[in-house]
């Protein structure tokens, strides 16, 4: 029953994305039909992960044309998981953008095109979780760009032009890059199943395996925002309305880990680049939280601490093993809850001071005690202080960490485990600095010592790119504030139903532990 | 496998010629390099189909071994058909910020003053214009009563025409 409902979840936002844009003038219309959209791939997604987990993986030749001749769909548990958590965030965002959008009727951003460009980027997210192919995971990486490059240059202002323009390039040269990656796979081994790949990857020369990962890893590390491939997301990110941005920073960069994951665990189950992983993880850290120092502007600082995070996941991977990838696949929940809760707080503080900057907003707790809550319980999260899931998803890396260099003989890989262990807690460490003097600027500092106000903390933070400023409105529609709650109500869930998550997350991570059980899930007899 | 060297030696070129271009600063180069880079990775994977054979229709009397490999032609279509549709965004993308540096975002603004005050001044003129031409129309009238339907005929057009210019 569940194999009919996996088709569902990228038709359903297309289809609503074409109702919404027949529909342009009706806005109350469009609202209705993306909320309703988004609701029902929810609940299927809770539906398909239920069957996941009770082992009943679903898996769809689509057109009845069996594989490896046909598509696969495949929702195991981990698609499941990434699904039904993508599917909630986009809602609650829509809701947010919903209340935004009622209450800045005709202002900068021209809505009708707003709700047919998220659903769509909602199909494309949709449709990479359940590619069973690597030619439609990029069709579904392509979905999901083209209505991004839309989102992002929302209105066309010059200066989200300008900024979409970097973005829309980078990724033009990684769709490239990945699309040369699947003609040289499909010219080595003539598929581009993923489960066909996973046996014939393995018979091929070692140094043909080395190239082919290798530009896999360099397409998706772009998407991902992996250290050395990382330069161009805080420079485009910040500049787009703050519900695309929430989705954005949530969304589409785990749509490259979880890339990353079935790459590593699938298609090279058996050709290990971990330390390659180990290193650019630790980098991406470091360099990640030490360029979010020195931003004045929350935006920004945000868009930093997203690219140091993504290293924690790469590290996650590179450990590998049952608790890494349950690990992995933990802090991928919960970062992108928690990540979309900070950009969508930072919306409301947009909104009710006026501007972003750490220098220009003071006195916010007194003036709104809920915003102070608001930005304060997730930036303890990510942060990673306990008990916050933050913690908890950083604990069960670090406890994973430990076990690989415990259990290798190579005195050099140890260490580098180490290495990379520190970097993390210290990463943490300076994330919880950034974020909590930013807070204690806003929010703790009074509104009249902000005239002149002198610090060593704020000695060496530097202003964004002159950007356009916004005239603080002191209402706060009741839908953003509501979708706001909502998520950190989320965070707090994950905390505190970290047990069963876990498992669940240690459940998905034992399917991947083993390659033969994906490949056994597509071909049930057996493969040729 | 075997590989056609003319459709390699195509692919190099345009491999090279594409991202040379497309590491110029101007949008439009760009572009320009984009669609050849694209046109250079559309050849690679039809490359990878080996050799050429017969149409990949199955029926009685054709080999399967004789047809060429169909996959890659599948490919390539989507991914011209992609190609194609992020090239119409890039255009209006470099048309988009053609227009933002030529006129900046003041180029997006009709002056309301400015046109309020033209429209007001037309306004008066023509209500001028026309007050002045009945007056006169009424004086000719007057003057002479066996031309006036003639003139009355001919005068509405000469105004229209006086407020055009």
């Amino acid at each position: 029953m569940t194999a009919s409902l996996v088709p569902l979840v990228v038709l359903l936002p297309l289809l609503g994305a074409a109702v919404a844009l027949i529909l342009g003038r009706y806005r109350r219309v469009q609202m209705g039909v993306g909320v309703a959209v988004l609701s029902v791939v929810a609940i299927i997604a809770a539906v398909l992960l239920a069957a996941a987990d009770a082992g009943e993986p679903t898996v769809v030749a689509v057109g009845g044309w069996e594989a490896p001749f046909g598509i696969v769909l495949v929702v195991d548990r981990l698609s499941a998981i990434m699904l039904l958590i993508s599917a909630i965030v986009l809602l609650v965002v829509l809701v947010y953008a919903v209340g935004q959008g009622v209450a800045d009727r005709h202002r900068e951003t021209p809505v009708s095109i707003f709700h047919p460009s998220y659903l769509i980027l909602s199909a494309g997210v949709f449709n990479a979780f359940i590619a069973g192919d690597l030619f439609n995971l990029y069709v579904g990486f392509e979905i999901l760009l083209a209505a991004s490059y839309v989102l992002l240059t929302l209105g066309g202002t010059g200066e989200r032009i300008r900024a979409g323009v970097t973005y829309i390039i980078v990724s033009l040269v990684s769709s490239l890059f990945f699309l040369s990656a699947i003609a040289l796979v499909y010219g080595a081994t003539g598929t581009a199943n993923i489960a066909q790949l996973s046996v014939r990857i393995a018979e091929l020369p070692q140094h043909v395996q080395l190239i082919l990962h290798l530009l896999l890893l360099m397409a998706f590390g772009i998407k991902a925002a992996v250290f050395p491939l990382s330069f161009w997301l805080p420079d485009s990110y910040p500049t787009a309305p703050a519900p695309v941005t929430a989705v954005f920073a949530g969304l589409l960069t785990k749509v490259g880990v979880y890339a990353i994951i079935r790459t590593e665990t699938v298609i090279f189950a058996e050709h290990d680049l971990s330390i390659l992983l180990m290193v650019v993880g630790g980098l991406t850290m470091l360099i990640g939280i030490l360029g979010a120092l020195t931003q004045a502007d929350i935006k920004r600082l945000l868009s930093f601490t997203l690219v140091s995070h993504i290293g924690y996941m790469i590290f996650g991977i590179a450990v590998g093993g049952e608790l890494g990838l349950a690990a992995t696949i933990y802090y991928v929940v919960h970062h992108i809850t928690v990540q979309t809760t900070l950009f969508l707080t930072t919306g409301l503080i947009e909104r009710f001071g006026g501007a972003t900057s750490i220098n220009r907003l003071a006195g916010l707790l007194k003036a709104s005690p809920l915003l102070g809550i608001l930005f304060f319980v997730p930036a303890l999260n990510l942060g990673g202080i306990p008990p916050f899931s933050g913690f908890l998803g950083k604990t069960g890396l670090f406890l994973a960490g430990a076990d690989e260099a415990n259990g290798t003989d190579a005195a050099g890989t140890a260490w580098l485990v180490w290495a990379v262990i520190a970097a993390g807690a210290i990463t943490s460490l300076i994330t919880l600095y950034a974020l909590t003097r930013f807070w204690n600027m806003v929010f703790w500092r009074g509104r009249g010592e902000l005239e002149g106000y002198e610090s060593e903390l704020l000695g060496s933070v530097q202003e964004a790119p002159a950007g356009a400023t916004v005239t603080a409105t002191r209402t706060t529609p009741v839908l953003m504030v509501a979708a706001t709650c909502t998520l950190v109500a989320l965070t707090l869930a994950l905390t505190i139903f970290a047990g069963p998550l876990f498992e669940l997350a240690g459940r998905a991570a034992e399917n991947l532990g083993d390659p033969s059980v994906y490949v056994s899930l597509v071909f049930p007899g057996g493969i040729r | 496998m075997t590989a056609s060297l003319t459709l390699v030696v195509l692919m190099a070129v345009l491999f090279g010629a594409g991202i040379s271009i497309m590491l110029e600063r101007s949008l439009t180069r760009v572009l320009i390099g984009f669609l050849l880079v694209g046109n250079a990775v559309n050849i690679l994977i039809f490359l990878m189909s080996g050799a050429p054979g017969l149409a990949p229709i199955l029926s009685d009397g054709v080999e399967p071994d004789e047809i060429s490999d169909p996959l890659p032609q599948v490919f390539v279509l989507t991914a011209i058909v992609i190609n194609l549709g992020i090239t119409a965004f890039m255009l209006a993308l470099i048309y988009r910020s053609w227009w933002l540096a030529q006129l900046g975002s003041a180029g997006d603004l009709v002056d309301d003053e400015e046109e309020l005050a033209e429209d007001a001044e037309e306004a008066a003129d023509l209500i001028r214009s026309s007050a002045a031409d009945d007056a006169a129309i009424q004086e000719l009238i007057d003057a002479s009563g066996e031309e006036a339907d003639e003139l009355v005929v001919q005068s509405p057009v000469a105004d229209d025409e006086e407020v055009r210019r």
